[in-house]
């Protein structure tokens, strides 16, 4: 469980994030949606303690992440963040491995070498594995980072806009592999998404955030409803029931 | 799982390659044109063999380091200004005890001071400019480059306002030589480089993750503030230890870290420590050699070295950085 | 008109301190006794004289230059000294002495100028192509190429055993300006005037080149023109005096901060804080360690980098 208590940031002396509280339960997929500049990234850092924020806690299995030991919560809470740029030229297979580096500090053992063939696998990456980041499309590169955090195998992921730079097929794909890991492998899953289909279709629950605060959180069902909706996003949005699934029309 | 093997091994190679050479290097070196007093001239140059591989040693693992914890293959510790730094530092230690007090504190207690003052204030200027660097790399490098400039031309002040004698101290210290240091210092830090070689193999795999980024490295269990400042005091030794045996080195280590990354194949340190380390000694050696012997010039290796290293500088800002 | 005022108040300050510096130094010289002593009517005119307006002459042109050479570019961190022009002009100055030893001085300004003109362009040549990447990185890649041409010199410098030479053009330092030794320097003053009279094609070039074209300036010719004049003073005041760091970076930057950049307007202002810091920093370095003279290069070098680190720091905040 990930509990947000009273959490506040400022940048210079812009408030972002405004006492907001929430809880994560476990297991499952959980999308934080917001339009832009509603503090959704910046809740994500804190909580995974990229950030440091002003005021407030976040606990996870209730360990506190600012006072608990860095290489500690790395095996329990994994983040990706939107950029990843490295300069260093690094393969697929030399990337999801570093996954493994809170348990082997680098020297993989068979039990490491495992974990890394189950996550290639898991995303579809197995045959590209040699190959060099910057020798991969955009969808490919996406994956072998989500490869990377899964690889960690922590009960906790963490993603940032993890649809960025994806095609139509790919972020369904992205989504399904990421709804498979929280069914199959028992992960509990959070998000920062911008498309509102994809966290009603694919998530378990939904935080909504506006101007630094949580402003509706439930189930993709009581989110999608035109008028909360209308209210985050400022902008008329029609809910309709496609396929038994509620699609927002907004364009 | 095997073309992996394989690029390991290639990379394993160029590495035992290079201390092939390295070692062909120095033992030519060594023994090139032996004649006179033979025990005398050996033992001089053994002692400058152990600079230039100390230096070496310095230039390689500071820059891997610094260019790691930056995540950034431009910035080096020598370009943004440490090494004129130090020098200032020389300057003002003998500027305010003069040169009658040294003998008091001995060689290697002048330097461990000095050390220590570039610690503090390496610390106190530069670790700033790091959390910077991720919106403006160009406004840092610059920054840096200037302070540089600002340190220099204040040592030269401070040399200049000295009287003569004292200023003789200092005068020898525009291009880097290696035949000055004393063997009290290069023994002293032959130990001390020892201990931070073996502290940095065993943190080999620590600072793989850390050159994936500030994100990333928090997200795998690695306590980044922590890293930086062990890594800012680390260069800060090894830009003493090369300062203070031969003067300042600007683009060595700009270079010999560049070439290791294009040809070691690797982006492992396991891999890129000894080949950066090596491919020094080589320039150094090497380098020398040739300007001595070839061109019987004894002093123009930092200037060559500067050429090379500029160039490379140019042509690295104008292709390979990422904006 | 307030403006008016206070360039008056500024001359009558540079005056002042021209008079100090006649009056300051090594040998004692006294205005009671100027007309007395011969002796002292020798240094007087001989030394001190040259030296003052020498200070005043390089101070102004070297600033403007530095104007020039920022309007051209389209940078504000660029400067003769901080981009390889000077750094040429000792290399050309290097090959006088190993190929033509016994050539004149007027043919080793032609040779050092024509050099700082051929460096120049090359730095202009490399930074057309970056111009609109990153205005830091023009600046980066000046410092750079100052490095190699630098590195260049002091090979050969070294090899022919010149460096002592190569030493005292990289130093500016007016302590051996003398009577006979320092008139190329008037030549700098006329070409500094000249550039005062165009100020406006300069201006418009600083616009861009679309900029200029629209307006119907013929912006090629107004380039050249540009490079001519930064080549010739950064030559003439290499071979006279030696290299002044940073003074066409912080002298502009400063004017420019205090009265816009109507390059008309500002030119007398930046004659005036060229003239006046050069003044300052010779004056300072012949008083701090007296009897002994500090090259104004050395004081320029510390003053000059402590300003152009608040510049950049101004800059941060403004981005």
């Amino acid at each position: 469980m990930i509990k947000i208590d009273n959490v506040s940031k400022k940048y210079q002396t812009i408030p972002v994030l405004k006492n907001v509280n929430a809880t994560i339960s476990q297991g499952g997929v959980t999308a934080i949606i917001g339009p832009n500049g509603a503090g959704k990234s910046t809740l994500l850092s804190i909580i995974s303690r990229l950030l440091l924020a002003d005021e407030g806690q976040v606990k996870i299995q209730n360990m506190d992440v600012v006072n608990t030991p860095s290489d500690k919560l790395a095996t329990y809470l994994s983040v990706l963040r939107q950029e990843n740029r490295f300069t260093s030229r690094l393969t697929v297979f030399e990337l999801v491995g570093f996954g493994r580096y809170p348990y082997s500090k680098g020297r993989l053992n068979q039990d490491d070498l495992a974990h890394i063939h189950r996550a290639l696998e898991f995303l579809n990456l197995t045959e590209y594995k040699d190959r060099f980041l910057d020798e991969l499309s955009g969808g490919q590169r996406q994956r072998a980072y989500v490869a990377m955090v899964l690889c960690q195998d922590t009960d906790y992921v963490l993603l940032d806009e993890p649809l960025n730079n994806l095609d139509m097929k790919h972020a369904v794909a992205m989504m399904k592999q990421l709804r498979r890991a929280a069914d199959e492998l028992g992960k509990t899953i959070v998000i920062v998404i911008h498309d509102i289909n994809f966290a009603s279709v694919y998530s378990d629950y939904i935080l909504a955030m506006k101007d630094g605060q949580l402003v509706y959180q439930g189930s993709p069902k009581k989110i999608m409803n035109s008028a909360i909706l209308e209210e985050i996003f400022d902008t008329p949005v029609k809910i309709e029931n496609i396929h038994n699934q509620n699609i927002a029309i907004y364009y | 799982m095997r073309v992996n093997q394989k690029r390991h091994i290639s990379s394993r190679k160029t590495v035992l390659l290079l201390l092939a050479i390295a070692t062909f290097c120095v033992i030519f070196f060594m023994t090139f044109n032996l004649k006179g007093n033979i025990s005398y001239i050996l033992t001089h140059r053994v002692w400058i063999a152990l600079t230039m591989i100390l230096v070496a040693f310095s230039a390689a693992t500071s820059t891997l380091l610094f260019q790691t914890v930056t995540n950034n293959r431009i910035l080096t510790p020598s370009i943004m200004g440490f090494e004129s730094l130090f020098v200032l530092i020389q300057t003002v230690v003998i500027f305010f005890i003069d040169a009658q007090g040294i003998p008091y504190i001995g060689i290697v207690g002048k330097f461990i001071f000095e050390s220590l003052l570039l610690i503090l204030f390496s610390l106190f200027l530069y670790r700033g400019l790091f959390t910077k660097l991720k919106q403006n790399l160009h406004l840092v490098l610059l920054i840096g480059i200037i302070l540089g400039t600002l340190f220099r031309s204040f040592s030269n002040l401070l040399q200049r306002l000295m009287t003569p004698t004292e200023f003789a101290v200092l005068q020898s210290r525009i291009f880097a030589t290696f035949t000055r240091a004393e063997p009290v210092l290069i023994v002293f830090s032959l130990v001390i480089a020892t201990a931070i070689g073996l502290f940095l193999w065993r943190m080999r795999f620590r600072f793989d993750v850390l050159a994936l980024g500030r994100d990333n490295a928090i997200n795998l269990g690695i306590d980044y503030q922590k890293s930086v400042t062990i890594i800012l005091l680390l260069v800060s030794v090894l830009v003493s230890i090369s300062t203070a045996l031969v003067g300042p080195f600007t683009f060595l280590g700009l270079l010999i870290a560049n070439l290791a990354y294009s040809i070691s194949g690797s982006s492992q340190h396991r891999f890129l420590l000894p080949t950066a380390f090596l491919l020094g000694v080589i320039f150094l050696v090497g380098g020398q050699m040739f300007l001595e012997h070839v061109l019987n010039m004894v002093g123009a290796l930092s200037i060559v070295i500067e050429f090379i290293g500029g160039s490379l500088f140019i042509f690295l800002i104008l292709k390979k950085v990422p904006m | 008109m307030s403006k008016t005022v206070y360039f008056i108040a500024g001359i009558v300050v540079l005056f002042a301190m021209a008079a100090l510096s006649l009056f300051i130094g090594a040998g004692h010289v006294t205005l009671a006794d100027l007309w007395s002593d011969s002796n002292m009517r020798q240094i007087f005119f001989v030394s001190r004289v040259p030296r003052t307006v020498a200070l005043l002459l390089a101070g102004s042109a070297m600033s403007v230059a530095g104007l020039i050479m920022q309007l051209l570019t389209q940078n504000r961190f660029v400067e003769p000294s901080l981009v390889g022009t000077t750094q040429s002009a000792s290399l050309g100055l290097l090959v006088m002495m190993v190929l033509a030893p016994g050539a004149s001085v007027m043919m080793k300004m032609v040779v050092a100028s024509l050099f700082a003109m051929a460096g120049t362009m090359l730095f202009m040549f490399i930074s057309r192509k970056i111009i609109f990447k990153s205005a830091l990185m023009v600046p980066l890649i000046g410092i750079m190429l100052g490095a190699v041409i630098s590195a260049i010199c002091t090979f050969f410098a070294m090899y022919f055993d010149l460096l002592q030479s190569l030493g005292g053009w990289e130093s500016g330092d007016f302590s051996g300006i003398l009577q006979g030794r320092y008139e190329l320097l008037w030549l700098v003053g006329a070409i500094t005037l000249l550039a005062c009279w165009s100020a406006d094609r300069f201006t418009v070039v600083g616009l861009g080149r679309d900029f200029s074209v629209n307006v119907g300036l013929n912006y090629n010719q107004v380039m050249l023109t540009g490079l001519v004049v930064i080549a010739l003073i950064g030559g003439i005041v290499v071979v006279v005096v030696g290299v002044l760091p940073f003074l066409g970076l912080i002298v502009p930057n400063i004017v420019s901060l205090l009265f816009g950049d109507n390059v008309r307007k500002t030119i007398p202002w930046i004659c005036l804080f060229g003239s006046g810091l050069v003044l300052l920093c010779d004056i300072i370095g012949r008083v701090i360690r007296y009897p002994f003279e500090i090259p104004v290069s050395v004081i320029l070098g510390v003053v000059g980098a402590v300003i152009f680190l608040v510049l950049l720091s101004k800059k941060r905040h403004a981005s």
